[in-house]
């Protein structure tokens, strides 16, 4: 997000919220409009607009198969979007409402070789329609096949499965020599980074909570237009927070308080953000490690200085997005969740992970960790709680180290904290019998507070040099110079 | 309008006045070049060895400015002096800065090693060709209080109508036009290559981009001091132009004569009256010699024969009536150790060229 997009979101933002009749259809189609201004240009020819259509239409086709059994239209108290065995009027409004957006985009290719609010010129019109009327066909056949149990469930595969493409770089080469065999360029060329799908992960995320809480029951009914803008909403689409839908709808239905009362909270949460992001983050970004940097660097204080400079760079960065994230959403009159929680200053390992990157682990936590661990302990044969623990944290933390790639050093990272959370689960079972006495003297706790804190931090920093490099040999490296082993 | 939105509203209305009135003051009184001069350089950090320059500043860990303040105070020669040794301030274009070279393998580098701390050397070369540039950067060195000025200078640096062509003096054009008055420099004060800043240039918003490369500057030069890289120096890169065209021209100048006055020796002339009682050098550096199609015609691709073999005989003049020391070291370095220009050496032709010049300082030394 560049300092334009922002200003352009900010005032979109305080439009919605000082216009409440027209917010939800405002921040709908902002939403769609904003995964196409977002995207990187990509070298497959028209991949960047495909992308984002492929966007939409995967959060619509969740939409179809997550919506509740449908009752008659206009029966009283239903709330909008449900209305008989067939998409109620305001759903069919809003799906050609997004389907003339994005024509309407696409035909600004005939109006000069620049682009306007996409990354590329967009495909000819005819290409258009027909994908239009691909994905309109693919829709209605999930219309059909809504009712079937298993479609959910399918539906969590596909996400996995396009993910695991995505961030497997054999799958993304593969899938980008073929795309690029599709649009008559040559494949030699293709890369991994041929696939840059923006916003796809944190929408992933967004879809497959949907997908599995349709599937226990707990999703709440929404119209089409509601589940766009939750799945797409500007403010979040590149870098998170990942939010519920029933808070998130119910944000959306709420009447907003007026611009007044939203509008300071909003702009601290912009300003701060913007200072983080464009200021701290930016600047660090030139001292932060690196591989050309680790390759370069001998001295163990300067490689201490150059990760210290890391962590606090991809902290500024993303903690800066989440809080534009916060500031445009509280003016949109939504109040999306915390993400972050002074994470570099927590006593354990357990307490950063609930302050960084909040939404995340919690999402991890009530989809993978507690069906997991609950699971191998309910069995006909339990696994005893250590194990259970020990299984819990590897699976969850690689599973978050793999979301961010699949090489070797993201999964490492991931059983670096997998391992870390299990001792301090551990060490804090150990410790519960002497702790009640270090409450009682002061200064010793704070002493041990700070000792704990200073621990944590040092074991959340080496962790970002597996993170920051891309090869298990610069990291083993670095790690050995910043410990002055090797030079 | 509650308490906390009118406090907002009230900072926010403060800030603006604030910042707009700290923008005038700031352009008012120009506070650019005093800015420049803070650094961090020679302080928490080393100096550069050179001048900064970086065509990649990510990979280089260097970059292009046109402060010439923040370049000066960046560079080892702004700290402390040493008592002692002979100071001997070297000025050129991208050879003498070292252009594919490490910092270890420059011409000043080698030319201290060799001395075994008699002599300390500064490499105050700057890329771009054009003896104008030189004089612009001679004209901060002579602060440092050298006690030999050498001047490492090509053809190709000399042509009246290419002196101005630098982004440096560009984007100086205040110190550019003071050069040009106070010594009479035959390039023209109007010209419009020289940029002049407006008010609005000289705000902080209107000068963020030099605001911000100043703040790089200090940025990139702790990985300079952690790496003592200031240069990504690439694995391979194309050798200089062998075969050449059958072209007699040099900057639309034909044969047979080359005039004196179609080169810059006035502002060798100032570079010399800059200097006052410091003993200046011209040394014509070394070329790239073609041994490949029409080199009877050229020497390289800057250089028909007939134009080199004028000028070197005019330097050679020049030198003799101003009484100035010129070494004549055009031929010095064989074809093999040149990198990827008729000019920049491999660290071998670099060695060569210090070995030169070294046993000729050494003379000098010797005599004081």
């Amino acid at each position: 997000m560049t300092f334009f997009n922002i200003l352009v979101f900010a005032a979109v933002s305080l439009a919605a919220g000082a216009l409440p009749r027209a917010r939800s259809w405002l921040l709908c189609i902002a939403s769609v409009l904003a995964v196409y201004w977002l995207q990187p240009a990509l070298p497959v020819r028209n991949l960047d607009f495909w992308l984002p259509t492929a966007s939409i239409t995967l959060a619509a086709a969740v939409w179809i198969v997550t919506a509740q059994k449908r009752v008659p239209a206009g029966e009283a108290g239903t709330p909008a979007g449900s209305a008989g065995s067939r998409p109620a009027r305001e759903d069919w409004t809003a799906l050609a409402a997004i389907g003339l957006t994005i024509s309407a985009l696409a035909l600004t290719r005939y109006l000069g070789p620049d682009p306007i609010l996409t990354p590329a010129r967009p495909p000819e019109i005819g290409w258009v329609l027909s994908g239009l009327v691909i994905g309109m066909l693919i829709l209605g056949g999930l219309w059909m096949l809504a009712p079937r149990r298993w479609l959910p469930a399918a539906g969590i595969l596909v996400l996995l499965a396009l993910f695991a493409a995505i961030k497997t770089d054999p799958f993304a080469q593969a899938a980008a020599a073929m795309l690029r065999r599709l649009a008559g360029q040559s494949a030699q060329l293709a890369s991994p980074l041929d696939i840059r799908w923006l916003g796809f992960s944190y929408l992933a995320f967004r879809l497959i909570h949907a997908l599995r809480d349709r599937m226990t029951g707990r999703l709440p009914d929404t119209s089409l237009r509601e589940f766009i803008t939750y799945g797409l909403f500007f403010p979040a689409v590149t870098a998170g927070p990942i939010d519920r839908l029933e808070r998130f709808v119910k944000d959306l239905r709420s009447k907003p308080g007026g611009t007044a009362g939203m509008l300071t909270p909003g702009a601290e949460r912009v300003l701060a953000g913007v200072f983080k992001k464009f200021v701290l983050a930016d600047g660090l970004a030139i001292l932060a490690l690196n591989a050309a940097l680790a390759a370069r660097v001998a001295a163990p204080h300067w490689m201490w200085f150059f990760l210290y400079a890391y962590a606090l760079r991809i902290y500024f960065d993303f903690s800066g997005y989440t809080d534009i994230a916060l500031g445009l959403g509280r003016w949109a009159g939504v109040t999306l969740p915390e993400n972050f929680n002074r994470p570099y200053l927590q006593p354990n390992l357990t307490a950063f992970w609930n302050s960084w990157h909040i939404t995340l682990a919690q999402w991890f936590r009530s989809y993978l960790f507690n069906p997991l661990t609950r699971a191998l302990r309910s069995g006909p044969r339990p696994w005893p709680i250590g194990l259970v623990i020990l299984a819990g944290q590897f699976a969850t933390m690689t599973l978050i180290g793999l979301w961010h790639g699949v090489t070797w050093n993201f999964l490492i990272w991931g059983c670096w904290h997998g391992f870390g959370l299990f001792l301090h689960n551990r060490w804090g079972e150990r410790s519960r019998a002497w702790m009640p006495r270090l409450e009682k003297r002061p200064l010793l706790k704070k002493a041990y507070t700070v000792a704990s804190t200073l621990a944590t931090f040092h074991y959340v920093v080496l962790g970002w040099v597996w993170f920051a490099l891309p090869t298990v040999e610069s990291s083993s490296a670095v790690f050995l110079r910043l410990f002055g082993i090797s030079n | 309008m509650t308490d906390r939105s009118r406090f907002f509203r009230n900072v926010l209305i403060k800030a603006l006045i604030l910042f707009a009135a700290v923008n005038g003051v700031f352009a008012a009184v120009d506070l650019m070049p005093a800015l420049g001069r803070v650094s961090i350089y020679n302080t928490l950090i080393p100096g550069r060895v050179r001048l900064p320059y970086g065509e990649d500043a990510q990979a280089d860990y260097n970059l292009s400015l046109f402060s010439l303040e923040a370049m000066f105070a960046s560079h080892e020669a702004a700290a402390r002096p040493e008592p002692g040794p002979l100071r001997v301030m070297l000025i050129g274009d991208s050879a003498t800065w070292g252009f594919l070279l490490q910092p270890q393998e420059t011409l000043a580098s080698i030319l201290n090693r060799n001395s075994g701390g008699a002599v300390r050397t500064y490499n105050f070369g700057y890329p771009t060709m054009t003896v104008t540039k030189d004089l612009l950067m001679l004209s901060h060195a002579v602060q440092y209080e050298p006690d030999l000025i050498i001047w490492l200078v090509t053809l190709e640096s000399m042509p009246q109508a290419k002196q101005l062509d630098s982004p440096i003096l560009q984007n100086n054009a205040d110190a550019v036009r003071a050069l040009i008055a106070g010594y009479r420099l035959h390039s023209d004060p109007q010209d419009p290559r020289l940029k002049s800043p407006t008010f609005w240039n000289r705000t902080m918003v209107g000068g963020r981009r030099a605001l911000a490369d100043l703040i790089r500057l200090q940025m990139y030069g702790f990985l300079w001091a952690a790496t003592g890289v200031d240069q990504a120096i690439p694995a391979e890169y194309d050798p200089p132009q062998s075969d050449l065209e059958a072209d007699e021209g040099f900057h639309g100048l034909l044969p047979p004569v080359l005039l004196e006055e179609d080169l810059a020796f006035d502002v060798l002339s100032a570079g010399r009256e800059m200097a006052g009682d410091i003993p200046v050098w011209i040394v014509n550096e070394p070329v790239f010699l073609s041994s490949g199609l029409n080199s009877a015609i050229r020497y390289n691709f800057f250089y028909p024969r007939w134009a080199y073999d004028q000028y070197r005989s005019m330097l050679a003049d020049w030198c003799r009536r101003q009484a100035v020391v010129c070494h004549d070291f055009w031929d010095l370095v064989p074809a093999e150790e040149f990198s990827n220009s008729a000019i920049h050496r491999t660290p071998r032709g670099e060695a060569m060229l210090a070995d030169a010049l070294g046993a000729l300082i050494a003379e000098e030394c010797h005599g004081r």
